[in-house]
């Protein structure tokens, strides 16, 4: 099967812009499967945040998935076009990257 | 940017929260740093259930009946002072941790027990099911939430430990949200990183684990103890494809329910392997290194399951028995489009955690002064083989022992800081530059496939011989400056740095699991069946010239404590 990801990139500093990605996956793959594998085998600067990888321990990997707040690591892959985008309300790192910790546990920002 | 404190710990999971806590309570000014956020990322979130710790609340205990059983898991390789210290502060640990309220499961009128396998008796504490790590996290990120004295900075990738005059002074980092160097003067550096399991292709932890902290302890000069040790899970989640759980998770559900292994001809096979073991407890078979035995020759014999591992199957268990045993994790699982009911799951031994690590003296002390080790970042406690539930406590135990001892040290001492010393960790940073070069992401997992295809758990002189070539011809490939492909969370350099570090790790594994010509506990050679005596002994890796240097050392037996 193949999924198509239409991913929200861009900077701070630069205007947003949508690059699509084709992935072939199989059943019960996530997003965050999907997102590695366009690294792997497309544009290894797509930059996106995770740590546990699948368990949905870390809590690092939200972010817009078709225009919902959700993680990519639990959302499946599926046929067809999926929309990726920043968290909306968090200040843009880099492309799926956003600045998500609390204020008092960063090294620029503190209250 | 430049940043000071008296104390400064690598890595927040469990045993870099504990030692930033202890730190910081001595009276250490303390800065608590994490390439990723602070109390996420890391094995400890990730931790299952089982905490190992003579309470004895569910039976009578004593830390001495568990250090019995540490002892004899580490097939006589244990430093008997550190596994005397996990065993001996493991119960005020955890008697803390339930005064924070991490909740630690109770029955009646006191904590739960349960029995694990490896011990003589009930003795692992737990959360509940599947959520004993988060707690854990949950719990320390509280306390550093009330603690003062405690700047805690997430996404701080440290690249190198500084060293003036053979003592540790601090470190220089990379700051991912914003690409800019730091540097970090401290009286004190805990190296807190957890463990190298990223290193095999199959691994039950997080993507921050490739070993960080051995690599930052080998280039800063201190020795690594006892690296060929590492420990593989035999019954870690393969397929169907399972998200939102831990790789793990079959453990309990075979413990409780005993679940059945298969081949890829739907035969049981565990009992054509068993062997007579005087610490099974009779409700698994097999043993865990005996089950990745097992599971992996049969895989070589071509009876393997579709993905390569075994089934595990429950489907001679009740739905009721199922639910009543594992209520919300059947809910998981049916989100999964899982029924166990109906179909079986297939598993194969999975990288699950390191024995090995930075050699430290009875206060956490590499053999660089200043430089501090703690959790599953240092070897020894646990020799050649962990017996279950022994991580979390010795994140708690060794951590607090690293927090006290460091805060002690930097409390008692003036900065050694150089910014000479800095320099060319400094320099190296500015390097990197926009330049071709191969997709390095795909280098990491070509890099993780050839660790575990031939640095796994069965291992040759052949096999491990071709791994070191590949190894060397890998980071030659890799270059001294790194990519850059500019802005912020740089993902090319990110992937550089890891491959720095995964390369020398995977080297410091390979060497001294082909100098071992045994099979002893973790380490198992196909060459070399059954331990030898004359190799009950550690081996230490140091870097020398940029090269693995490979001594022997005699096992610590006596417990000075």
């Amino acid at each position: 099967m193949k999924a198509t990801l239409q991913i929200k990139r861009g900077t701070p500093d630069t205007a947003p812009h949508v690059e699509t990605f084709e992935v072939d996956f199989e059943a019960g793959q996530s997003i965050l499967d999907g997102l590695r594998a366009v690294r792997h085998n497309a544009d290894p600067t797509l930059a996106f945040r995770f740590a546990c990888i699948n368990a949905n321990a870390c809590k690092e990997c939200m972010m817009l998935i078709d225009d919902k707040i959700d993680y990519a690591c639990t959302v499946k892959l599926k046929e067809g076009v999926t929309m990726l985008a920043p968290l909306p309300k968090k200040a843009l790192v880099r492309d799926l990257v956003t600045e998500i910790a609390p204020p008092n546990e960063r090294l620029h920002g503190r209250g | 940017m430049h940043l000071e404190s008296d104390v400064l710990v690598i890595g927040a999971g469990g045993a870099g929260m504990y030692a930033a806590l202890e730190a910081a309570r001595a009276g250490a000014s303390v800065i608590l740093a994490d390439r990723s956020l602070i109390g996420r990322g890391g094995a400890t979130v990730m931790a299952q259930m089982t905490v190992a710790v003579a309470l004895g609340e569910q039976t009578p205990d004593s830390w001495e009946y568990h250090l019995a059983d540490t002892l004899a898991a580490g097939r006589g390789l244990c430093n008997e002072s550190l596994s005397a210290m996990l065993c001996q502060d493991g119960p005020a640990r955890i008697r803390e941790m339930d005064a924070w309220k991490v909740g630690w499961a109770r029955e009646g009128d006191h904590i739960a027990q349960i029995h694990a396998p490896g011990h003589d008796r009930a003795r692992c504490v737990y959360v509940d099911v599947l959520s004993t790590g988060p707690a854990v996290s949950r719990t320390l990120r509280t306390q550093l939430n009330l603690a003062s004295g405690i700047r805690r900075i997430g996404d701080l990738a440290i690249v190198d430990i500084v060293v003036r005059d053979g003592r540790a002074c601090g470190a220089v980092a990379v700051h991912l949200s914003t690409g800019e160097t730091v540097t970090l003067a401290a009286k004190s550096v805990i190296i807190a990183t957890g463990g190298l399991t990223r290193l095999y292709r199959r691994n039950s932890a997080s993507f921050n684990m490739g070993g960080d902290g051995y690599a930052l302890a080998l280039r800063a000069g201190a020795e690594l103890i006892d690296m060929e040790f590492v420990q593989f899970f035999p019954i870690g989640h393969l397929a169907p494809r399972l998200v939102g759980m831990d790789p793990i998770m079959w453990d309990p559900f075979r413990y409780k329910l005993g679940g059945k292994l298969l081949n890829g001809e739907l035969q049981e096979f565990e009992e054509d392997y068993a062997t007579l073991d005087a610490r099974s407890d009779g409700k698994y078979v097999l043993t865990r290194d005996r089950a990745t035995y097992a599971i992996s020759k049969e895989v070589e014999a071509g009876r393997g399951s579709p993905a390569g591992g075994a089934w595990l199957s429950f489907q001679h268990v009740p739905d009721a028995e199922l639910r009543r045993a594992f209520g919300p994790v059947i809910d998981r699982l049916a989100a999964n489009g899982i029924d166990l009911t109906k179909q079986l799951v297939e598993v194969a031994p999975i990288a699950h955690y390191h024995m090995g690590g930075v050699r430290v003296d009875e206060c956490m002390q590499s053999t660089i002064p200043g430089l501090y080790a703690c959790g599953e970042a240092i070897g020894g406690a646990n020799g050649a083989n962990r017996l279950s539930g022994n991580a979390i406590t010795e994140a708690f135990v060794f951590g607090a022992r690293a927090g006290q001892a460091a805060a002690k040290n930097a409390l008692s001492a003036s900065s050694h800081w150089s910014d000479a010393a800095a320099a060319p960790t400094v320099d190296l940073l500015r390097s990197a530059e926009k330049r071709d070069t191969p997709n390095l992401a795909v280098a990491v997992t070509d890099l993780q496939a050839l660790m575990a295809d031939k640095v796994g758990p069965f291992r040759t002189e052949e096999k491990l011989g071709e791994a070191i070539v590949e190894i060397d011809r890998m980071a030659s490939e890799l270059g001294a400056a790194p990519p850059s492909s500019g802005m912020s969370f740089d993902p090319l350099l990110i992937d550089w740095l890891d491959l720095r570090n995964m390369l020398q790790v995977a080297k410091a594994v390979a060497v001294p699991a082909l100098a071992r010509k045994e099979s002893r506990g973790a380490h198992q050679r196909d060459d070399h069946p059954g331990l030898e005596e004359a190799w009950t002994l550690n081996q230490i890796i140091t870097l020398n010239g940029g090269e693995i240097a490979l001594e022997r050392a005699s096992i610590s037996k006596k417990a000075s404590a």
